[in-house]
């Protein structure tokens, strides 16, 4: 009988664990290695990179402007806000919609190629492919937000130099100190879009169209950014996923007090933790005919 | 033969002309494949499968039969976890679906509905995934079984090529590769030589024949009638959702109506051997004899009658059996199914 030399199956805990990781992690780096191997994603991070060289050039070759916001009016001086503009300008759409394609496309796009029905015959878990899906958009989500900011930190530094770092405040900070506060901008950033990227996941397993998935979740980010702008609706806003978005300011005090970033990082982690039990409930029994 | 029950909203002549009671088959012994009033009714409210009880004995290679439409896929859907049945159950080489999946799926090799990989990964990738994905299989030899895989359907040479650049054979076959990444018990296979040409099809026919031969039990889902007497050993009859028949291969032959045609200037000695075979309907014409061929062995009949010295100088059956016997039991051949 040809029958499969199966390893044992009852393995010792540890070494059971330690083999479940591994097995979690081959899947998950062919998942980032899907990701990252795709001629559109690498478009896509291009467009994200050209934001911050357009600002760049564009202040370089023409000064400073007079109505010029606090960051941008910092940039002449220190390069590293190039960066934090450009995460600025593209925090309202471009972000969004890089993270709302590869989530609209996680599990709608294996849907729609058909390879979902392999990959749940090979087996794999329903709940492993959930984690595998959203793990691989947290790390697409963070290095979206990683390109911009290092594109940004790179050509402004290279055009505009290390000057001071001004805080909101008025002090200043050292190279180090504005490059850390950078840094954790892009944390907030991330945890935040990682939460879009969340109900985007969710959409993902209600269709097998990935495109209509990502639109949907656009549609969501944009409409409450509308929402988010209405002070009738002021009652509603805090309950926005886009509502503390803007909060990394709070980034850039002296000196920085994190409790006020609390706020956005909880409503994001529930965002997040809400979307993915969703997307869970709705995908472990469902019936997979693509 | 065992018929299914005939209640229902299909037309079911083939249980009058069968007229073997319902539920005949025996239910004991080791099955690889076991279900019991699997049930499909979809959202819609169409009911696709409708109460089969599939039974494919271990080592078999299993027909699966059926008009396009007939509920074939669906059932292999259901087999496999990918649907939930509305009623009854399945069990997978004795272990209960879905309940059982992780352990039972990677003892499974799948083909259903067609290839699917990712378009802009090549051959290799894409199995690599597979294999990436199946947490059973030690990381250190996923290249051995990649490498095995692609050579055994003979895309060795094609391994670096984008997905989206092969031809449809070539697409079938990485599907079958992956199917065979790793040793199998069962192999469910849904139309495995759609789109091949027909040296692929004898490749992927020689294949089946091998995994068969070493113990692998097979379902294969096909509309080819000819594939089905070539390879299997055991056949089910889908018609409107309903298993409308299903047993081995020779008892189907024996209520089918085919004639073996003896061309002989012998024509009573023929007809004396036939008889003394135990063949019967046996009758003289005037360039030869017949007989019903029942499950008799077309090559050892001739050797049969060469043997007792009657000068055979040409010999047939009439008809596909199956074939009549297909249209008997569906009624309408091969049309989609409503």
């Amino acid at each position: 009988m040809s029958a499969v030399e199966l390893e044992p199956t009852a393995e010792a805990g540890p070494a059971r664990t330690a083999r479940a990781a591994g097995a979690f992690g081959r899947l998950f780096r062919s998942e980032l290695w899907l990701i990252f191997g795709r001629r559109r994603n690498w478009v896509g991070g291009l467009i994200l990179a050209s934001v911050p060289v357009l600002i760049a050039v564009v202040i370089k070759t023409s000064g400073a402007g007079e109505g010029d916001s606090f960051v941008f009016g910092q940039i002449t001086d220190n390069g590293l806000f190039v960066a934090l503009a450009a995460l600025t300008v593209e925090l309202p759409f471009f972000l969004p919609i890089a993270v709302s394609a590869i989530a609209g496309d996680a599990v709608a796009g294996e849907a729609n190629l058909g390879t979902l029905r392999y990959l749940l015959v090979t087996p794999v878990d329903r709940a492993r492919l959930l984690a595998v899906k959203l793990g691989g958009i947290a790390v697409f989500t963070f290095a979206a937000v990683a390109v911009v900011a290092g594109v940004g930190a790179l050509i402004g530094l290279a055009l505009f130099g290390a000057g001071d770092f001004v805080t909101l405040s008025g002090s200043s900070l050292g190279f180090w100190a504005g490059l850390a506060r950078l840094a954790l901008v892009c944390c907030y950033l991330t945890i935040c879009l990682v939460a879009l990227g969340a109900i985007g996941l969710f959409v993902s397993t209600m269709t097998e169209q990935p495109i209509a998935a990502g639109i949907t979740v656009l549609v969501v980010t944009v409409v409450s950014q509308i929402l988010d702008q209405l002070s009738q609706l002021a009652a509603i806003h805090r309950f926005l996923p886009t509502h503390y978005w803007l909060d990394y300011a709070a980034v850039l005090r002296d000196p920085v007090n994190l409790g006020d970033l609390g706020p956005g990082v909880a409503s994001a982690a529930a965002y997040t933790a809400v979307f993915a039990a969703a997307a869970w409930a709705r995908f472990s029994t469902a019936d997979v005919s693509s | 033969m065992s018929v299914t029950d005939g209640a229902g909203p299909a037309p079911a002549p083939a249980e009058q002309a069968i007229g073997v009671p319902a539920d005949g088959m025996s239910h004991h012994g080791t099955a690889a494949v076991s279900t019991s009033g699997l049930t499909k009714r979809f959202r819609s409210g169409q009911l696709a499968v409708d109460g089969i009880d599939l039974h494919v004995p271990t080592g078999a290679v299993y027909g699966f039969l059926g008009p396009n439409g007939s509920g074939k896929t669906t059932t292999i859907r259901m087999l496999l976890g990918l649907l939930r049945p509305t009623a009854g159950s399945a069990d997978l080489l004795g272990r209960t679906m879905p309940a059982a999946a992780g352990e039972v799926l990677p003892r499974i090799g799948a083909l259903v509905e067609g290839p699917a990989f990712h378009p802009y990964l090549s051959g290799w990738d894409n199995l690599m995934r597979l294999d990436a994905a199946d947490r059973t299989a030690p990381a250190a030899t996923a290249k051995d079984r990649v490498l095995a895989a692609l050579d055994r359907v003979g895309l060795t040479a094609a391994a670096a090529k984008r997905y989206r650049h092969y031809s449809l054979g070539m697409r079938q076959r990485l599907g079958i590769a992956a199917a065979l990444l790793r040793p199998r018990e069962l192999l469910v296979l849904d139309e495995p030589t759609n789109g091949l040409d027909p040296q692929g099809t004898r490749e992927v026919r020689t294949l089946l024949a091998e995994l068969a031969s070493g113990g692998t039990t097979v379902v294969l889902s096909t509309h080819l009638l000819s594939e089905v007497e070539q390879v299997c050993t055991h056949v089910g009859v889908m018609h409107r959702g309903r298993l409308v028949a299903q047993d081995s291969l020779g008892a189907l032959r024996r209520q089918g109506a085919a004639r073996a045609i003896v061309t002989t200037t012998a024509r009573h000695e023929a007809a004396s051997v036939l008889t003394r075979l135990g063949m019967t309907e046996v009758l003289v014409s005037a360039d030869g004899a017949g007989a019903l061929l029942g499950d008799q062995d077309p090559a050892a009949l001739v050797a049969a009658l060469v043997h007792a010295g009657v000068p055979v100088t040409g010999f047939g059956t009439t008809g596909t059996d199956l074939e009549e016997l297909f249209v008997h039991l569906t009624g309408e051949g091969f049309d989609v199914s409503g």
